[in-house]
């Protein structure tokens, strides 16, 4: 890679129970670099960033920044940096778009790369619907908000867990448009994909997971040429 | 009869906003933590108590401030070093540990302050009548008690509808994983929150104690009411808490205002019991005499007819 690492996983594993989920998984994403995680249903890639985010509980090494983050509490990861934007969204229904992007900044001053009014000037649709309960907004708006309230907090880096799963193609390019953005604001990503045609336009490198590990790494270029690699781990 | 009405139903929000004061507690620490607190009430009487030794020495309005603090940092350590050691072992051993807890509170109480009633009094600067209507009074403490009541009713609401942190504490409610994942300390807020919520029932206690009296069954007398109150107005639910706490303070007040027996009553519904009847002592009560059973009636009506509670939702 060359370039200064953000994230580096080392051998990490967890467990559900006696199951083993996690078998020594290992990779790296680099400074404002965009890097995907794929693989099939249940191969443990949710798992992964879960486990980061200190949701599930680890072993091995995982270093953010430098500083091992293995063990500790989600809101101490968040406060070094690290943002998630989980599969099912969790935009708190009661409170309004705008209540929900308040939350997502750390403290009561509005710093760093983002702002509420900017996200407003990008997404017109949410500026409309500022002062709606989010859980009224639709899955694609649900989205866009959960995205953003994450970046409200000026993460280094975000993990984002499926995020065009069930939306419509309209919103999947806006959700691919901020992707875009967000790397273009020197903010790492980890995209975790099942889907190839986002992944693979807009990430640098890609992991592909099977059996609770990494059994691939490469470029999108070098998937590509790979069909023995996307027939075994990736097509359903 | 207007008379009768007036201050039934002042009486009736006085009863049903203190009751409030510690439903809304223990109705949110049961929606952040997934803990019906069944120590929630001995808070309360720890309040009463606490206020009525700090008053012996430096008053009675001393007490009413420092009291509910003293409640509220011992309800927090409660939290920080019991609760949530037990948590990780399931919500059966979390209610276990706040079963016990009530037990300890009560012996503790008892073995410092005795088993007999104090003689907790209202503040002389109170003790006159507010007002009098058609030849009655009201005592300027039941003004007291209802102001107090609706000015913390009031600052919970503007607390968990326009503040950062009732945001945060909304959002825990629902989305605990989520909130601690935007960087929000989740095992603060829920210390926090516990600690606000027995320090309310701590409040509670110092302003109900004088009118209630205060003696070490207190918290029995008032704990399976409030307990009524959350399930009526539905788990979790602060409005719904609200909303049951004043029906019941309401219902029970006009019961005891009404002054009608329950031959008048039965006799409405075209019912006739002779004297020699298995059920004659039913038919010699009075409302009056059945006033503290009505809570539960209502508890049973509501669980059969809405199990949910008022404004609770029935989980999926």
């Amino acid at each position: 890679m060359g370039e200064v690492v953000m994230l580096e996983v080392n051998d990490l594993n967890a467990w559900y129970g006696k199951s083993h989920v996690l078998q020594g998984v290992t990779f790296q994403v680099a400074e404002g670099e965009i890097v995907s995680l794929l693989g099939r249903n249940g191969v443990g890639r949710s798992t992964t960033v879960k486990t980061i985010m200190g949701e599930v509980e680890p072993q091995g090494s995982i270093l953010f920044k430098g500083e091992q983050i293995a063990g500790r509490k989600s809101y101490e990861i968040a406060r070094r940096g690290l943002g998630y934007v989980p599969e099912n969204r969790e935009v708190f229904p009661t409170l309004t778009v705008r209540q929900n992007l308040l939350l997502g900044m750390k403290s009561t001053t509005p710093s760093g790369r983002w702002s509420i009014e900017e996200v407003f000037a990008m997404f017109p649709l949410l500026a409309e619907r500022a002062d709606v309960p989010g859980g009224a907004l639709s899955g694609g708006e649900q989205q866009l908000l959960s995205m953003c309230r994450t970046l409200m907090g000026d993460p280094d880096m975000v993990m984002i867990d499926e995020p065009t799963e069930g939306l419509a193609p309209k919103i999947v390019e806006q959700v691919g448009n901020l992707l875009t953005e967000i790397a273009g604001r020197g903010v790492s990503i980890l995209l975790v994909e099942q889907k190839l045609n986002i992944a693979m336009r807009i990430s640098k490198r890609l992991y592909i997971m099977g059996h609770g590990q990494v059994v691939w790494e490469g470029t999108p270029e070098s998937l590509n040429e790979a069909g023995d690699v996307r027939a075994e781990w990736l097509e359903v | 009869m207007p008379e009768v009405l007036v201050f039934a139903t002042l009486n009736g929000l006085v009863t049903g906003l203190l009751l409030f004061m510690l439903a809304s507690g223990l109705t949110v620490i049961f929606s952040m933590m997934g803990v019906l607190n069944f120590a929630h009430a001995s808070f309360y009487m720890l309040g009463a108590y606490f206020a009525y030794s700090i008053s012996l020495y430096f008053g009675y309005w001393i007490g009413l401030i420092v009291a509910p603090l003293i409640v509220g940092v011992l309800g927090a350590l409660v939290e920080r070093y019991g609760l949530r050691r037990v948590h990780q072992h399931g919500h059966v051993a979390e209610l276990v540990f706040t079963f016990g807890l009530a037990f300890l509170i009560e012996e503790t109480v008892q073995f410092f302050w005795g088993a007999d009633t104090k003689n907790y009094q209202t503040p002389e600067l109170l003790n006159f009548p507010l007002f009098t209507l058609f030849g009655q009074e009201f005592s300027a403490y039941r003004g007291f008690m209802l102001a107090i009541s609706i000015g913390i009713f009031i600052g919970l609401y503007q607390v968990l509808t326009r503040s950062r942190v009732g945001l945060i504490i909304q959002a825990a409610i629902t989305h605990p994983h989520m909130v601690a994942n935007l960087g929000h300390n989740v095992p603060l807020i829920f210390t926090a929150v516990f600690g606000v919520g027995t320090a309310l029932a701590g409040l509670a206690g110092v302003i109900a104690g004088p009118v209630l009296t205060t003696f070490p069954g207190m918290a029995l007398v008032l704990g399976s009411i409030v307990f009524v109150i959350v399930v009526i107005g539905g788990l979790g639910s602060l409005p719904g808490a609200l909303i049951a706490s004043l029906l019941i303070g309401l219902l029970q007040s006009y019961a005891i205002a009404a002054n009608v027996g329950m031959p008048e009553l039965l006799e409405l519904l075209g019912l006739e019991f002779p004297p020699s009847h298995p059920l004659d002592d039913l038919w010699t009560l009075d409302l009056a005499q059945i006033a503290p059973t009505l809570p539960f009636l209502l508890l049973v009506l509501v669980l059969i007819f809405r199990p949910a509670g008022l404004m609770g939702k029935r989980e999926q």
